[in-house]
């Protein structure tokens, strides 16, 4: 089932001091396809849970529509909607069993008593919690709970699954876990599904495409890819991961891509760019740090000169600093240390790049 | 053509949307109708009457004040108003200070015995706020006790202000425990600790680390203390003497005695600012100055902070007023025995008998107002709650303010107000039972919106918002989620209204009739005809079945949720 915003505003007036507006979402247009694994990222307060609930029909847009399944629903209430949310806080009934957590949705429309109770067997087995039944919900483990919620969500079989930062309470090694859970089980009923998320990590594992939301405003809507490699400006390429920047100016562009030339004087064509590019203008260039090579001074001459000024050992990779003598220090990391070998602090280095792996934005 | 951009117009305004929002949902729109309309007819209107009566000589006399000049200009009467106001600050004072020994005693020593104090404290809250002036004229009266029996004075002069003063930190200091208690029990000990650890003395520490942090904790004590006091019936009715009026008893006599409406009327007034201004200190101004001093983990104290020899001073303390209240308890106990008070004090069901053959009724009367009005107010206080606490609607600040404001307004002035306003058509009342259930109810609804906003501010909001998310209505989520969620704190509020119903005094005395009497009004008139025997086994018969009440909703509680159950009451 598609959802559409257009054109989606939203301002708060905080009742204490009404001349103060908040604009928690503007001028919104996103487009989610039936079946489509979507996800908003963006820091805190950047309009993310404002978004989803506007969907859910908890609040309504101060300006433009919300589309699902091809009708207007402004005008319905949440629980017309036929969307599920599974919250921050789980949010499960304190008073009722496990169960009866689950099994909810399917009461309240009334179904057969055997009926239910047959689904939430079903649903408990699919999402591992088989035993539980009867569990009151303060007995259960974080991840416990979690599944709870999900299922709860949907044994509905809502037309959208919405999901509002669902794994911030747990801990690291079940986060990792639980995403890839929620992905299956996503995958298993081909729900619609709309996921919000501060982590990038969580959100490049889940989704079919990202959208990075800024104080309000979509800055990129894309695949993970598309957002990491090919970011459309300085603060997706920013937020999404570490990056390098380096200052150029664009000699001249063509088909193939726009030819750099960087401040030390080294001209590359780079084929993958955002935004009106002209020629002679200044751009940046992004270069992951993954994507830069290191070489020990005396081997290579490179495109940067400079000394390991730290270096951070984490098993499979190793991550460097490397000062430059002007601004910011360059990030750089290099894989399989045991094979590679390791750079020593103050050592001189050179890094370069290949043209494929930069992008250039205007 | 001109309505759309009306409507577009008033789309600007707030509490339009809101009504908006509201509509479309027919039952959430009547529900908060009715009860904004009950509210005002039932809470207002009868304030008002008193108002307005106060500044007219007579129905459809002009406005004037010479009501009140009359009133300033009686000696008598202010006196009265004085004598109120002191016996208010004193009360204050004297209370809030056994209350906080008592909490302080409980929360942060190891003194012996805490169990027995605590339940000792607690009695004189479940009990008829006027037990304490019954059996300090037992005690210390014509026929007195300890007076007569024991040192054979006579007319030893326990009337005025002395046995007042008595009678009033005895009935309410528990108020000021059960609060400053909560306050003391919530600092954390690792506070203290950690002072300690930093060098100061004991001394040091009470006095720059806990007395600081419970500051607001008294002055809210005190100014409850001095609003209940204020509002005080029972006591000074038998205990103040004509020597030592007070407020509330003459504004009763100058309408049962001298029919004098407006005058009474006059000095209803003179009540309700005073307890009114206090009231708006406690709940604007000291409570936002609580402090909120919840660390991470749970902290067990080692209760270091008291030194021996203090430890022993509290429980020297606590051990005097136990035995106070002990002794007030038990005389009362012996006296609805006691064949003829101080005279012959050898035992008898004779009083039993006579409340038994003649004032049975008065028994069953009480059971049945308080049985129905108390469940009424506890849901129509959790519905309030709710309807506060989660739904945007014009008019919900008034809706709270009304509500809550019969916390604030003494008694006498509810009585008068009912008499005044329900004793004519459109709305004829009085002599009904229906006066005496509708005073009720809206006198209580404070308490059960006050437990019920308290445990929906802990609710997480989103669990509502899943069952709605889920397909629930605005009905199905109140009755499946909310209402089973608020029903501890239900329970609790339950308790304590039928309690407050069950003991009242200072309003239903301006309402009961022949038909419709209560146990607290026999009570009174059984005192003030002398017979303290009768008077007493009244009273052990309503602490009786309180107790029962009690006993019987804790255990409804257990039954359904197991034993968890019973600790969901906070007594
Ligand atoms: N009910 C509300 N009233 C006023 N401001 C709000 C309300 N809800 C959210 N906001 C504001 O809107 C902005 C976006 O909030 P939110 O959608 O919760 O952000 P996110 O979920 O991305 O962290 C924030 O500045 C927040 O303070
Ligand atoms: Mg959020």
């Amino acid at each position: 089932m598609g959802v559409k915003l257009v054109n989606i505003t939203k301002i708060f007036s905080d009742p204490a001091h009404p001349e103060k507006k908040v604009h928690a979402v503007n001028n919104a247009n996103i487009e989610v396809a039936d079946g489509e694994f979507v996800t908003f990222l963006g820091p805190s307060g950047c309009g993310k849970t404002t978004t989803l609930r506007i969907i859910s029909g908890f609040e309504n847009p101060t300006e433009g529509e919300v589309w699902i399944s091809g009708k207007m629903v402004n005008d319905q209430p949440p629980n017309r909607r036929d969307t599920s949310m599974v919250f921050q806080s789980y949010a499960i009934f304190p008073h009722l069993s496990v169960g009866q957590n689950i099994g909810f949705g399917l009461e309240l429309k009334e179904r057969p008593k055997k009926e239910i109770k047959q689904e939430v067997e079903k649903i408990m087995k699919v999402m591992d919690l088989k035993d539980l039944v009867n569990r009151r919900p303060d007995q259960l483990s974080g991840g416990q709970q979690q599944r709870v919620a999900l299922a709860r969500a949907i044994i509905n079989r809502p037309g959208v699954l919405l999901f509002d930062e669902p794994l911030s309470n747990l801990d690291a090694k079940l986060r990792d876990q639980m995403r890839l859970e929620i992905r299956r089980i996503q995958q298993t009923f081909g729900i619609t599904s709309i996921y919000v998320t501060h982590d990038q990590s969580e959100a490049m594992t889940v989704s079919d495409r990202i959208v990075v939301m800024n104080e309000g405003n979509i800055m990129q809507t894309g695949t993970p890819f598309e957002i990491y490699s090919r970011p459309a400006n300085n603060f997706v390429a920013d937020f999404i991961g570490r990056v390098n920047f380096f200052e150029g100016t664009a000699v001249l562009s063509d088909k193939e891509g726009i030819e750099v030339r960087f401040a030390g004087g080294a001209v590359k064509k780079i084929a993958s760019s955002s935004g009106e590019i002209m020629d002679g203008g200044p751009v940046l260039v992004t270069v992951r740090p993954e994507s830069l090579r290191l070489y020990h001074s005396q081997e290579r001459k490179g495109f940067i000169d400079g000394k390991i000024s730290k270096s951070v050992y984490l098993g499979p990779v190793v991550e460097y600093e490397i000062d430059t003598g002007s601004g910011k220090p360059v990030l750089a990391v290099t894989h399989n240390p045991v094979e590679e070998g390791f750079f020593k602090l103050g050592e001189k280095v050179t890094a370069d790049f290949n043209p494929v792996s930069a992008h250039v934005l205007a | 053509m001109i309505l759309p951009s009306v409507l577009k117009y008033l789309n600007r305004f707030r509490s339009w949307r809101e009504l908006k929002t509201a509509s479309r949902d027919p039952l959430l729109l009547f529900t908060i109708v009715l009860i904004l309309s009950s509210l005002v007819i039932f809470i207002l209107y009868p304030l008002l009457s008193v108002v307005i009566t106060s500044f007219k000589t007579g129905p459809g006399a002009p406005f004037t004040l010479s009501i009140f000049k009359e009133v300033i200009s009686s000696a008598y009467l202010r006196l009265a108003f004085m004598n109120s106001i002191m016996m208010g600050l004193l009360t204050a004072v004297l209370g809030s200070f056994v209350g906080f020994i008592f909490a302080y005693a409980l929360s942060r020593t190891d003194i012996p015995f805490k169990k027995f104090f605590h339940i000792i404290a607690i009695i004189p809250v479940v009990s008829p706020p006027f037990i304490g002036a019954l059996s300090i004229i037992m005690l210390f009266g014509n026929n007195g006790l300890i007076t007569y029996s024991l040192f054979k004075i006579m007319n030893y002069p326990i009337y005025g202000i002395r046995g007042l003063l008595l009678a009033q930190v005895i009935t309410f200091f528990p108020i000021a425990y059960i609060t400053l208690r909560g306050v003391i029990d919530s600092i954390s000990p690792t506070l203290e600790d950690a002072a300690l650890d930093l060098g100061g003395s004991r001394w040091k520490v009470f006095k720059k680390v806990t007395l600081p942090l419970t500051i607001p904790g008294i002055a809210s004590a005190m100014l409850v203390l001095f609003i209940e006091t204020l509002a005080d019936f029972g006591n000074p009715l038998i205990l103040a003497g004509s020597q030592f009026p007070v407020l509330s008893v003459q504004a009763y006599l100058q309408i049962t005695g001298m029919y004098d409406l407006p005058k009474g009327s006059a000095l209803a007034i003179l009540l309700l600012v005073p307890s009114i201004t206090a009231y708006f200190l406690q709940k604007y101004w000291v409570s936002r100055k609580q402090y909120v001093t919840i660390t991470g983990k749970p902290t067990t104290s080692a209760l270091k902070s008291v030194s021996p020899a203090a430890k022993w001073v509290l429980f020297s303390v606590c051990l005097f007023i136990a035995g106070v209240i002990l002794l007030i308890y038990i005389t009362i106990l012996w006296g609805s025995f006691a064949k003829v008070w101080g005279y012959d004090n050898n035992l008898t069901l004779a009083h039993f008998k006579y409340v038994y053959e003649v004032g049975f009724k008065a028994v069953l009367d009480t059971l049945t107002i308080a049985g129905i009005s108390t469940p009424v107010a506890g849901i129509l206080g959790m519905v309030i709650a709710f309807l506060v606490i989660r739904k945007k609607f014009p008019g919900r600040y008034f809706m709270e303010f009304t509500s809550m404001l019969s916390f604030a307004v003494p008694g006498t002035v509810i009585g008068i107000g009912y008499i005044l306003a329900f004793n004519k058509p459109p709305i004829l009342l009085t002599g009904t039972l229906l006066i005496l259930l509708l005073n009720f109810i809206f006198r209580y609804i404070p308490v059960g919106i006050q437990s019920g906003i308290a445990i929906l501010r802990q609710v997480d909001p989103s669990i509502e918002e899943a069952a709605i998310d889920l397909g629930a209505d605005s009905r199905k989520t109140f009755f499946k989620i909310t209402l089973p969620l608020m029903v501890p704190a239900f329970f609790s509020g339950l308790i304590f209204s039928f309690v407050r119903a069950m003991t009242a005094i200072s309003a239903v005395i301006f309402l009961v009739s022949s038909r419709w009497n209560l146990m607290t009004v026999q009570i009174m008139s059984q005192t003030e005809s002398g017979r303290l025997g009768a008077a007493a086994a009244y009273s052990v018969i309503l602490v009786v079945l309180i107790l029962l009440a009690i006993l019987l909703i804790r255990s409804i509680l257990v039954f359904r949720y197991g034993k968890f159950g019973g600790t969901m009451l906070k007594i």
